[in-house]
């Protein structure tokens, strides 16, 4: 099967509207079918990613533990917005420390996350053949 | 709506409410598929319960694999020896034991 290069950006927070969980299902899907796939978070899809959800009062699945999941099915390149954790009072710090095991390496651990510029962004989704925004 | 041991299951045999989930309803499924659950079939069983609890979703069956010759060695991680367990399918017909929704990207 032709592998093609997926982006999904996530721009909504986590809950109240089904934007960010539906977007895990297709990314998990995609990567089912050993697709080349990128995250974004930008806007406020970067608090998708925020460590220490709690979903308890809201009576919804707290799906934010599925990310560390996405290691697993190779999918390593999650890019957060700069300005977006700028404009909201947030650092990389406050994301969840997101893994996977490079295969290459010995399958040591390193970080999915990398937090780019906009303009950096811009650049990486000109350089994929899907971009799919949530 | 069909049912097994009082527990509703959808028209592809997983349970309805995960909350459902017994291992009598578990071993009554397999009875069902003509499977005899071995300790074997309970650590794959037990395995995706955990990663249920810890990940929120049922595994692909690729990534399952990796998973388990992670945890329990290669001889086990293999899907030669996982389809011996599970001949429907270690992802789905494993997840329907487990009581979990039908793994993410299954057809």
């Amino acid at each position: 099967m032709a592998t093609k290069k997926f982006i999904y950006l996530n721009r909504r927070s986590s809950f109240g509207t089904v934007y960010a969980i539906e977007s895990l299902e297709v990314v998990l899907i995609a990567a089912a079918f050993e697709q080349d796939v990128s995250l974004a978070f930008i806007d406020d899809g970067v608090y998708q990613i925020v460590e220490g959800q709690n979903a308890d009062g809201i009576g919804m699945k707290n799906f934010s533990k599925t990310f560390h999941a996405l290691g697993d099915y190779d999918i390593n390149k999650l890019y957060v917005s700069a300005e977006s954790l700028e404009e909201r009072g947030l650092s990389a710090d406050d994301l969840m420390p997101l893994v996977y095991e490079d295969e290459d390496d010995d399958w040591v651990e390193k970080p999915s996350i990398k937090v780019v510029s906009n303009v950096k962004l811009s650049k990486i989704m000109s350089e994929q053949d899907v971009c799919l925004s949530f | 709506m069909a049912d097994i041991l009082g527990a509703e299951v959808d028209e592809e045999g997983f349970l309805v409410d995960l909350g459902d989930w017994t291992k009598e309803i578990a071993e009554q499924m397999a009875k069902d598929d003509d499977v005899d659950l071995s300790d074997e079939h309970w650590d794959v069983i037990n395995f995706l319960r955990d990663y249920f609890e810890e990940y929120q979703i049922a595994p692909a069956v690729r990534v399952l694999t990796k998973a388990i010759a992670k945890r329990m060695g290669k001889d086990k991680g293999n899907s030669k020896y996982l389809y011996s367990l599970f001949p429907y399918g270690p992802g789905k017909q494993g997840c329907r034991f487990a009581g979990l929704p039908k793994p993410t990207g299954c057809i």
